[in-house]
């Protein structure tokens, strides 16, 4: 298990690496000027433009340019972005908030999404299941963008019953619940239907006709023996979802107005910012692979015939 | 290894009758609806069991044999499945119309049954130990050391080496004939009376077959038990059962002591089953058997449900459900029984 773990720690170098320098790549090719704009409604003086693409190591070529990020970056210095501020602070504040509206939709699709999904197996072609397939069909074909504003009219505004916006990166739990819920709606639907498919699948399984033979109570033989088995893909598939949560959260986090860490990517490729949504995608890749890593460990758990020896 | 029997059964609510009768199948019918239609996969099946007897039910793959013990036992998915009538008497109380959750505690501690495949009908995400230990936690409401202490004596009682070291084992760890060894732990835990295993060799290499049949023979035995053993394979009832039943399209076509059944077969479906085994002696010799397919079970043909198969048949056989009649100490529904029996 641990010899386990440090191979995976150690595939994830060059993993990490490729990635950032695509990212910084696909950065450096974009067209326009990371001056253009910075002084006002004038031209910047040539003096300024050189003294800050000496400062952003502009002038180096590319390779040498990821070569000096890199070297700062393994000390920990993400570096200051092109408006002198220093990345990580900026990264650590916004990636708090995008944390924690991802942790609470992952929540939402785990509690709503599995217990809606268990309600359907277990009552499969009954009216509760036809219930689920349908409202999840339904949230499945609109877009994220329109669940958003349409939650925000009812819910926030119309019947003022969550608050509508979150107005500080210090939000409360409670203002974060209508967001959380519409960024994890897409994932509630999915988890729902992945979960009533597995367990509908597993209730004809062998096994669980022992434990009908066994005498056991409907409740044993479906929430033990059941349920068990039909979660591993759910959770497979709940535990990839935070990562693409974090990163996806843009629409979301724009629609209640919270600073998350899809806007500051945003704003960095809209301004050119290299140093500062490299830093922030770097973030995103390694979190990603370390919660994929806590996957895959959770699932040598949850099911022993997979050994990580 | 020695073990005692009786360690933690209470006093049963069931008693057999004074024949030491302990389960009645009484004109069973089946069927299953399906979007093909209705398929009638019991069609009137009647036989009852005794203490310590070991009845076999033979047949072809289709013909009833593995619904009628999964009617008994109660796991029948309903639906699709329907019961139209009959009965199922376990020491005269009828299970069809017991309170489901009276019938569910009769099963294991009364009734228990082992599966053909024992890979897929453990659960692989729990330890052999937990789930035989299951029985007592559920049933006898047993804490978990306790139970897993039962666990290990069962296990030892069925000749698994090293019972206490491989109690928390997974099922994917244990050979197919150890897995099997657990599933007849586990349905035999709670000492039940009657004891239901559905082709419990088939999945088995040969060596490994004739030691699970010896170990059931030796359970039945030792605790008296009435064994019910399901299965296609002559070859493997002939030293353990007493009687047979063989079972075509949902009916039960013969019954008979098991020599009689073997040494003079009074239909003409058995002898062809007979003849269909191979044979030592018959080296070089085309094997006979039995030409088509059994019936569709939502389309059986009218009269006797094997006359499309059969040598025998002639006008009647196509028009006359043959009724199972006796014939010479035996039961045969075959309109020309005597004919098989002498030919």
């Amino acid at each position: 298990m641990g010899k386990y773990i440090v191979r995976r720690l150690l595939q994830m170098i060059p993993v990490v690496l490729g990635a950032t320098f695509i990212i910084f790549a696909m950065v450096f090719a974009l067209p326009g000027d990371p001056t253009a704009g910075k002084c006002g409604e004038r031209p910047c003086s040539p003096e300024f433009v050189a003294k800050f693409r000496e400062e952003h190591n502009l002038n180096d070529p590319l390779p040498v340019q990821y070569g000096k990020y890199l070297g700062k970056f393994v000390q920990g210095d993400l570096g200051t972005n092109y408006y002198g501020i220093p990345v990580k602070d900026d990264l650590a504040k916004r990636y708090t908030i995008t944390g924690r509206l991802a942790l609470m939709a992952i929540a939402f699709e785990a509690i709503i999404g599995i217990l809606a999904g268990v309600l359907a197996g277990v009552r499969k072609g009954r009216f509760i299941d036809n219930l689920v397939t349908v409202s999840t069909l339904f949230v499945i074909s609109i877009p994220v963008f329109v669940i958003g504003v349409l939650l925000q009219y009812l819910f926030g505004i119309k019947w003022g019953l969550f608050p509508a916006t979150v107005p500080s990166l210090e939000a409360s739990t409670w203002s974060l619940v209508l967001p959380a819920f519409v960024l994890g709606s897409l994932s509630i639907a999915y988890v729902a239907r992945l979960t009533r498919t597995n367990l509908v699948e597993n209730l004809r399984a062998d096994y669980v006709r022992t434990a009908a033979a066994k005498g056991l109570t409907k409740s044993r033989a479906v929430g033990v023996h059941t349920l068990r088995n039909s979660l591993i893909p759910v959770v497979t598939f709940i535990g990839a979802d935070f990562g693409g949560l974090l990163g996806g959260a843009i629409v979301t986090e724009r629609i209640f107005n919270i600073q998350g860490v899809g806007g500051y990517i945003w704003k960095g490729i809209n301004s050119r910012d290299g140093v500062a949504v490299v830093s922030a995608v770097t973030v995103l890749v390694i979190v990603y692979l370390l919660v994929n890593l806590l996957v895959d460990l959770l699932y040598g758990v949850l099911d022993p015939r997979i050994s990580h020896d | 290894m020695t073990t005692t029997t009786k360690s933690v059964a209470p006093a049963s609510d069931y008693k057999p009758d004074d024949s030491g009768r302990l389960l009645e199948v009484d004109n069973l019918f089946v069927e299953f609806h399906t979007a093909e239609g209705v398929a009638k996969a019991i069609n009137g099946v009647s036989f009852d069991l005794h203490q310590g007897e070991t009845l076999a039910i033979l047949g072809e793959s289709g013909s009833g044999k593995s619904v009628t013990a999964q009617a008994i036992m109660g796991i029948l998915d309903m639906p699709p499945a329907v019961i139209p009538s009959g009965a199922i008497r376990y020491c005269g109380q009828d299970l069809l119309t017991m309170p489901e959750d009276q019938r569910r505690r009769a099963r294991g501690p009364e009734i228990s049954m082992i599966f053909q495949d024992a890979l897929s009908s453990l659960n692989p995400t729990f330890p052999v130990g937990w789930q035989i230990g299951e029985m007592f936690r559920q049933h006898r409401g047993m804490n978990k050391s306790d139970a897993y202490a039962q666990a290990v004596r069962l296990m030892e009682r069925v000749a698994i080496p090293g019972a206490k070291d491989r109690v928390k084992n997974y099922p994917h760890q244990f050979s197919g004939g150890m897995r099997q060894r657990i599933m007849i732990a586990m349905a035999i835990a709670l000492d039940p009376a009657v004891l239901i295993a559905d082709e419990p060799t088939t999945a088995l290499d040969v060596t490994v077959q004739a030691q699970i049949m010896a170990l059931l023979a030796e359970l039945q035995e030792e605790r008296q038990m009435g064994l019910i053993l399901i299965t296609h394979d002559l070859g493997v009832v002939a030293d353990v059962a007493d009687r047979a039943s063989v079972m075509y399209a949902g009916r039960i076509v013969a019954q008979a002591g098991i020599e009689d059944l073997y040494a003079r077969p009074a239909h003409p479906y058995t002898r062809g089953l007979l003849e269909s085994i191979p044979r030592l002696d018959q080296k070089g010799q085309t094997l006979a058997a039995i030409g088509g397919l059994p019936p569709n079970l939502t389309r059986i043909p009218p009269g006797c449900a094997f006359n499309p198969r059969c040598r025998m048949a002639q006008d009647i056989c196509r028009t006359d459900v043959p009724e199972l009649r006796h014939v010479a100490n035996q039961d045969s529904a075959c309109h020309f029984a005597e004919e098989v029996l002498n030919g």
